[in-house]
């Protein structure tokens, strides 16, 4: 995890510690994890975006790269950072990406209504696990240009 | 006269024609009577006359004086009912007529006794004449019935006035009386006419007598009380039911709803742990494969190998699950290239070539993702079985019987024995172990509850090592 709070690339939002530590692990193995930041609920993650409470020193107009989403999470879960995030003109346009466990038709559809920019199962075998971690990883930060 | 009419109109017309028939017996009675005591009257009093006539002209007969007989039978000219007499000698011969016109025919007496008769509407008369026991002849009266039909004329036109009148007092005693039979009649049936215009059971009939019309009008309102309380039983019956129904359905939902969040939360909470299992046991095997050595290596494959197949089991069961609130969409299907894309693509999953054979499918309405699940389950079943067979074949095929189509997949591999049909279709339930074959026991309840979705029937033949063909029949009529 990088310390600085400035300049970040990834901001993954995650409450499993497990999970999360596989996808850091992933992301490393791929070069890709320099610049991340991990917090764990809906609540941290809204003060990270919006500069407010223990973030409250950061500049709105650092936006993450790519913010990884879990969907499940304590307090606020990830629609809610999800509507929050579109609604406010400084953060819409940061790309995220849903990573749930669930394959529920209406999490997913619920999700698209609110404007994620993908949507994908965590899968249970490790390969394809990591293959997804890896792609997502990949074409956000390397290959997707979001605007400035 | 009485069928069809109505009922103040039937006694109205009883009544008449009873009074009707009593008025012309009475006066028919009492003109019979009349004729016959007329007549007696009227011979009793021509003999009586003809005796005093005769009696009076022995003398005449005696001396064969004719001036005196004719003297004698023209004073009967006071007698103006006395058309004809005449006095015959003891020889027959005519010995004086009244009146004295010759044209008279004046029939001879046939005997010298007395004799009454009526004929053509007079009275014939004849008496002997006789002086010391000895006939000198016979006296012949001829008297016109005219009084009587005077009579009896004064007394048709009385009956006629008689008849009017009672007539006429018969009709207003009748109409007055029916109005006390019919009335209570008429009453209950208005109130039976309300009761089935309005539907209101709860109306009673009024009762006004204590005769038969008070025990049909009691009949009436005892039947009219058991069918409102049957009424309201039926509808507080219903009420209840509808009660039944509406707690039961608000039961059914909330076990709905907490079957919903259940499966909700096992598509979330229970795959999770299983992707640490299977992540960290991948660590170990990629960081530390050195130190775990041969036999640490395969228990972790092992653990791996587990934790994948419980994600399949849960995918498969919500799966399964999800299928029951789901809707059949149907749209008109070509089976053929259904059929043909699914081979393709399990082709790459079953790598061992089978020899599968396509035979034409006919079209049919169906649900697209439903029937595809189906077949894949199906062909990927009849792949996977016929596996480890040589020479493993498998068709597809169809026929049509009267109202459905019946599809089948049959293959020549590991089959089935027909004693354990019963598990087939059930969740779970497997039939091979899963080092034998592997398979979570979902797929075919699945594909049961799809095709039970459709309406149609699914069934299976088998014979352990020889293969298996599994039919299922869809519906063609359209709904």
């Amino acid at each position: 995890m990088n310390d600085s709070i400035h300049d970040v690339d990834i901001l993954m939002v995650e409450d499993s510690p497990d999970d999360a530590m596989l996808i850091i692990r992933e992301l490393k193995k791929n070069n890709l994890s320099n610049r991340l930041v991990h917090l764990t609920d809906g609540v941290q993650a809204l003060d990270f975006l919006f500069c407010k409470g223990t973030f409250s020193d950061r500049n709105i107009e650092h936006k993450p790269k790519l913010v990884l989403l879990d969907l499940k999470m304590p307090k606020i879960d990830g629609l809610q950072v999800l509507r929050e995030i579109r609604q406010d003109p400084r953060t819409r346009s940061i790309p995220v990406v849903m990573m749930t466990s669930s394959r529920e038709e209406r999490d997913i559809a619920e999700t698209y209504n609110l404007g994620v920019n993908a949507y994908v199962v965590k899968p249970v075998e490790f390969d394809n696990f990591s293959k997804a971690v890896t792609e997502i990883g990949m074409f956000w930060l390397l290959t997707n240009q979001s605007p400035k | 006269v009485l069928t069809g009419i109505p009922i103040k109109q039937k006694v109205l017309r009883a009544l008449m024609l009873t009074s009707g028939l009593v008025l012309l017996l009475t006066f028919s009675s009492f003109l019979i009577y009349e004729v016959i005591t007329f007549r007696q009257n009227a011979v009793r009093q021509l003999s009586i006359q003809a005796k005093i006539i005769s009696s009076n002209s022995t003398a005449a007969l005696a001396f064969d004086s004719r001036a005196d007989a004719n003297e004698m039978l023209a004073a009967l000219k006071a007698e103006p009912h006395i058309e004809v007499a005449a006095i015959f000698d003891k020889g027959g011969q005519l010995f004086s007529s009244y009146p004295t016109d010759n044209s008279l025919q004046i029939p001879a007496p046939a005997s010298f006794k007395e004799m009454h008769y009526f004929e053509r509407g007079h009275l014939i008369s004849y008496e002997p004449i006789v002086q010391n026991n000895t006939v000198l002849g016979v006296l012949y009266l001829k008297s016109n019935m005219n009084a009587m039909y005077d009579r009896l004329q004064l007394y048709a036109t009385i009956a006629g006035i008689v008849s009017i009148v009672s007539f006429i007092m018969a009709y207003i005693f009748a109409s007055w009386l029916q109005r006390s039979i019919s009335w209570p009649i008429l009453a209950l049936a208005e109130t039976a006419k309300i009761i089935s215009e309005k539907k209101d059971y709860s109306v009673r009939a009024e009762k006004t007598e204590d005769n038969e019309t008070g025990v049909l009008t009691d009949a009436f309102n005892q039947m009219l009380a058991e069918i409102h309380a049957q009424n309201e039983q039926i509808q507080s019956f219903n009420q209840n039911l509808e009660l039944t129904i509406q707690k039961r359905t608000q039961d059914l939902e909330a076990a709905n709803k907490e079957m919903e969040a259940f499966s909700y939360s096992v598509s979330h909470d229970l795959r999770a742990p299983l992707r640490s299992i299977n992540g960290y046991s991948k660590i170990l095997l990629e960081d530390y494969s050195d130190k775990l050595g041969e036999q640490g290596k395969q228990t972790l494959n092992t653990i791996i190998r587990n934790a994948i197949r419980m994600g399949q089991l849960i995918d498969d069961l919500l799966h399964f699950s999800r299928l029951g609130k789901q809707s059949v969409k149907k749209v008109n299907l070509d089976m053929n290239s259904l059929v043909r894309n699914v081979c393709d693509e399990l082709a790459e999953q079953y790598p061992k070539k089978a020899d599968i054979l396509i035979k034409p499918l006919p079209p049919i309405d169906a649900d697209s993702s439903m029937i595809r699940q189906v077949i894949q389950n199906l062909i990927s079943n009849a792949l996977k079985y016929s596996m480890r067979k040589e020479n493993a074949k498998i068709e597809i095929g169809a026929y049509p019987e009267n109202d459905h189509l019946t599809y089948y997949v049959k293959d020549n591999g590991a089959g089935f024995d027909m004693k354990y049909y019963d598990k087939l279709f059930g969740v779970f339930q497997r039939l091979h172990s899963a080092n034998e074959f592997e398979g979570t026991g979902v797929g075919l309840a699945l594909v049961q509850r799809i095709i039970a979705k459709h309406e149609g029937r699914i069934w299976a033949e088998g014979k352990e090592n020889e293969g298996a063909t599994f039919y299922f029949t869809l519906p063609t009529n359209h709904h």
